[in-house]
């Protein structure tokens, strides 16, 4: 019996060891890191809040529906009706935008793509990185480029909340080889800088948002979409204490039962 | 105190009367009997017998939550992708029925795995259970098929690609690949009848195939008896009412005092998984998958699913011509070859014992061998091909085929030990 | 008797060497038995909550059997709206009775089967009166026979009828020739055995209806 537990328990764990070479990136930049978290509920409503204000009217989310939402988020059917509704629907309807997809072919090159599972394809951290690392780019079709997702073909529809951000060259700290800051010998305290280009920088005083305040808003955002890629995940977790639970009570009555068993085989 | 004790007799009574009126029209009693109480099956089972009765438990799984599932699912280009999502949202526990449903079908194959492995270790495909294990060998091959079917359903990016890239390997038979290919397809690319026909295939088709395999498998697993962790035949050494000394009944001294235990403790295990980690990061619910299929986009990197990667590795791996014949079509003929070789093994082990407990360093050293190259050749497949990567899966594909190829040589020449005559509780 | 019926009157227990009779405890593997199983039993119900649970109606059929809004305002006396609004596949009747009309259904007639609405299971609470109705002069009703579920016709005016020369106005159904008052309570001797049902129902404004829902349902 212990051995058996013990070789799953192993097999498990070799499988969890193993890689997951499977998140496809398109770039290599370094993201900044980005942990949802579902009971945050002023922080998926405010998500909610700027998506329907920013998003929806180019990305549908059409397989959630605006009553599940309004249910799990904490917010009643009639403000949600008011707030987040836009094109007439009713409350159990899903959330589709209510852009011409004909009309955004010949505007982007090609419809603005669905985002319900975006999370679940790309993982939150990528989105909120999307949303923090665009900059101006006059080479670009439409004034701005990437740093996620080079190339892109979407405006910088935030741009208002976070300012004008540029890919500059900046002096930034040197770092030693112990990777440590370098200082100046000769004068105490001072920085030791070297020029380093490519370095996503906002023009002060742009944007409504302070930076902090923006990080938080792509937060948010981020963290609405983890929500809208499996709405179902709290719930998953909630029944799974009580069916583990159980499983291990059912354990304990049939493992004294097969003993019983085992005590007359000779 | 004695009116509870008539009410028990009378209710024992009124069973036994119904289970009598029934047996006079149908050899329930028998058949209980012959596959149950007096299935004498050896003491000394371990941990390894567990997994025929678990890959019984997970089919039942698969089974019961396809079905629910086919109850909203619908097999169309335009709707497929769609109606998954709808499962996992709208449908009332609907997530719950299709992370069984996808847990389940990783789970078949690691029980499977394990299955197929005690039949490795213990000589179980050795005489007289060659058809047992010939049987077995269908199903694992009717399995695979099943999954493959399956996994083009939800029709998203991987399952588009994943199917466009094994159906093209079959356009690698020489003269009759394209069109075999367009045959199978029922389009000239992969579309939606595509999906229709492996909807038909994988939701009635194999499984009846399945079901019906599973039964002759224990019908001839019952008719000579269970081979067990000594290799030794218990039918050799009967008392006195030719009842074999070291066989005990299968019910109820497996069914509950050893399986029951062992099911609910697998249950523990996957329903973890199924409440904790239905992605399993990526292994058991692709990434790419969750975006619909688009045959415009291809993903950047395409990888079966992990079960079919050692096979897929081998693929990979051939990567130069022969003969004429393409490095493309003897990829196909190794992997193929890979997954039906174990059929012969009755016939390639010819060790005067069954079990690797009496075997000599030879075949422990080859077994091992062939284990970890398998487990290695699985890993290869998961990761995009590479020069270190392609050559080592070369030399795992070797190992892999030299288990078998050498085996007729390693199982004669090694020294064994002496089996004993009757069996050891180790 | 022949050695094979010896074998089957001994149980299997008795006859396998390897089996030690005497560790054989039976109370006690009655008792773990009986426990087991009722534990057992109680995750094979936990088991087939989500089996069953899944044939509720869906969100999406919840989204589609929503609540209809309906504004009557520029319905006039006399005449009906319907069968469109569908709610949840049910055509809808929506009847402006004239006063007259009210009068007349205040004043009883014997010739119904089921005059005082008896019958529960047709109609909310508000709408067991005389008008089967909230208000007097406005009738909703699910516009099928309940008979077969044909569709039955509107003959809002006092007049004679082929099907009934003392017609006082009412709902009649071409198929089978139930007929139906101004307010869907059935007449005696047809085929038809209920007055026509009365869907949930409530007025959100003077003139805007909501059907699908009410105090119970909302």
């Amino acid at each position: 019996m212990n051995g058996k537990k013990t070789i799953m328990k192993y097999l498990l764990g070799l499988v969890m060891l193993l890689p997951g070479a499977v998140w496809a990136a398109e770039s290599t930049y370094p993201m900044e890191p980005m942990e949802p978290d579902l009971k945050n509920l002023p922080s998926l409503q405010n998500g909610l809040r700027l998506y329907a204000n920013y998003c929806i009217g180019c990305h549908s989310l059409k397989f959630q529906r605006y009553q599940r939402t309004a249910q799990d988020l904490g917010i009643p059917e009639d403000i949600m009706l008011e707030q987040v509704v836009f094109t007439g629907q009713k409350i159990g309807e899903q959330m589709v935008t209510a852009m011409d997809p004909e009309g955004a072919k010949n505007w982007f090159g090609a419809p603005p793509p669905d985002l319900t599972m975006v999370a679940r394809v790309r993982g939150p951290e990528w989105i909120y990185n999307y949303l923090k690392t665009f900059y101006l780019d006059d080479t670009r079709p439409l004034g701005v480029n990437n740093k996620v997702f080079p190339n892109v073909g979407m405006p910088h529809v935030l741009m208002e909340l976070q300012g004008v951000q540029r890919s500059a060259c900046i002096q930034v700290p040197k770092i030693a080889e112990n990777g440590g800051e370098m200082r100046d010998p000769l004068e105490p305290g001072r920085r030791i800088t070297e020029e380093k280009c490519g370095q996503l920088v906002v023009d002060e005083g742009t944007g409504a948002f302070t930076p902090e305040e923006y990080d938080q808003a792509m937060y948010d955002i981020s963290n609405f979409l983890y929500y809208v890629g499996e709405p179902s995940r709290l719930e998953r977790h909630r029944i799974g204490i009580y069916v583990l639970l159980f499983i291990v009570i059912l354990y304990v009555f049939t493992w004294l039962l097969g003993r019983e068993y085992h005590k007359a085989v000779r | 105190m004695a009116e509870a004790q008539e009410k028990q007799s009378r209710i024992a009574a009124g069973w036994s009367n119904f289970i009598g009126w029934v047996d006079e029209r149908f050899p329930i009693l028998e058949t209980w009997d012959y596959h149950m109480v007096k299935y004498w099956a050896p003491k000394n089972f371990n941990f390894w017998y567990l997994f025929g009765v678990l890959s019984m438990v997970v089919l039942v799984n698969q089974l019961l939550t396809g079905i629910w599932l086919t109850m909203s699912y619908v097999p169309s280009g335009e709707g497929a992708f769609a109606s998954v999502e709808y499962i996992m949202r709208d449908v009332e526990y609907g997530w719950l029925l299709r992370y069984l449903h996808s847990t389940g079908a990783s789970a078949f194959f690691i029980v499977v795995y394990l299955h197929m492995f005690r039949g490795l270790m213990y000589g179980s495909y050795r005489k007289p259970r060659e058809l047992l294990w010939l049987i077995g060998m269908a199903i694992f091959a009717v399995l695979m098929a099943e999954g493959f079917f399956g996994y083009l359903l939800p029709w998203g990016n991987m399952s588009y690609w994943g199917a466009q890239v094994i159906v093209s390997l079959v356009g690698a038979i020489p003269v009759i690949g394209p069109d075999l290919m367009e045959w199978v397809r029922g389009d000239f690319l992969m579309s939606e009848i595509t999906l229709n026909r492996f909807f038909a295939l994988h939701v009635i088709a194999l499984p009846l195939v399945l079901v019906m395999l599973v039964f002759v498998h224990i019908v001839a697993l019952h008719h000579v008896g269970s081979n067990n962790p000594d290799g030794i035949e218990i039918k050799k050494n009967k008392d006195a009412n030719g009842v074999p000394k070291d066989g005990i009944p299968f019910h109820p001294y497996y069914t509950i005092g050893h399986d029951l235990p062992a099911i609910v403790a697998f249950l523990f295990v996957f329903c973890a998984v199924v409440f904790y980690a239905p992605e399993m990061g990526g292994y058991f619910l692709e990434k790419p998958n969750f975006e619909q299929a688009n045959p415009l986009k291809t993903p950047d990197h395409i990888a079966p699913v992990w079960y079919y990667t050692p096979y897929y590795a081998m693929l990979r791996a051939s990567t130069f011509p022969l003969f004429g014949l393409t490095a493309k079509f003897w990829g196909f003929v190794v992997m193929a070859g890979a997954i039906v070789l174990p059929a012969v093994l009755p016939w390639l082990d010819r060790s005067p014992v069954k079990s690797i407990r009496y075997k000599g360093l030879l075949s422990r050293v080859m077994l091992g061998l062939f284990v970890i190259s398998f487990i290695i050749l699985g890993y290869l497949g998961t990761i995009p091909p590479s020069g270190p990567a392609t050559m080592l899966a070369q030399a795992c594909t070797v190992v892999y085929f030299a288990y078998f190829v050498l085996m007729p040589w390693y199982t004669r020449v090694e020294k064994t030990k002496p089996v004993p005559e009757r069996v050891t509780m180790r | 008797m022949s050695q094979g019926d010896q074998l089957s009157l001994k149980t299997a227990e008795e006859l396998a060497e390897s089996i030690d009779t005497e560790k054989i405890d039976s109370q006690r593997r009655y008792f773990l038995i009986g426990a087991t199983t009722l534990v057992g039993a109680v995750g094979v119900v936990g088991a087939a909550v989500p089996f069953v649970a899944s044939w509720q109606p869906s969100a999406k059929a919840r989204a589609l059997g929503a609540p209809v809004t309906i504004d009557i305002s520029k319905l006039r006396p006399g005449e009906m709206l319907g069968p469109v609004p569908a709610w949840r596949g049910q055509p809808i009747f929506i009847v402006y009775r004239t006063p007259d009309a009210v009068e007349r259904l205040e004043q009883g007639n014997p010739d119904l089967a089921d005059p005082d609405s008896a019958n529960a299971a047709q109609q909310p609470g508000y709408a067991q009166n005389a008008w089967r109705s909230r208000r007097p002069e406005i009738g909703l009703y699910v516009g099928l026979c309940t008979h077969l579920g044909c569709s039955p016709k509107y003959y809002g005016e006092v007049a004679p009828e082929p099907f009934d020369p003392n017609w006082q106005g009412g709902f009649f159904c071409p198929c089978h020739g139930s007929r139906f008052d101004l307010a869907g309570r059935v007449v005696k001797g047809v085929p038809a055995p209920d007055n026509l049902p009365v869907p949930p129902y409530q007025f959100v404004s003077e003139n805007v209806i909501v059907i699908g829902e009410d105090e119970e349902t909302a």
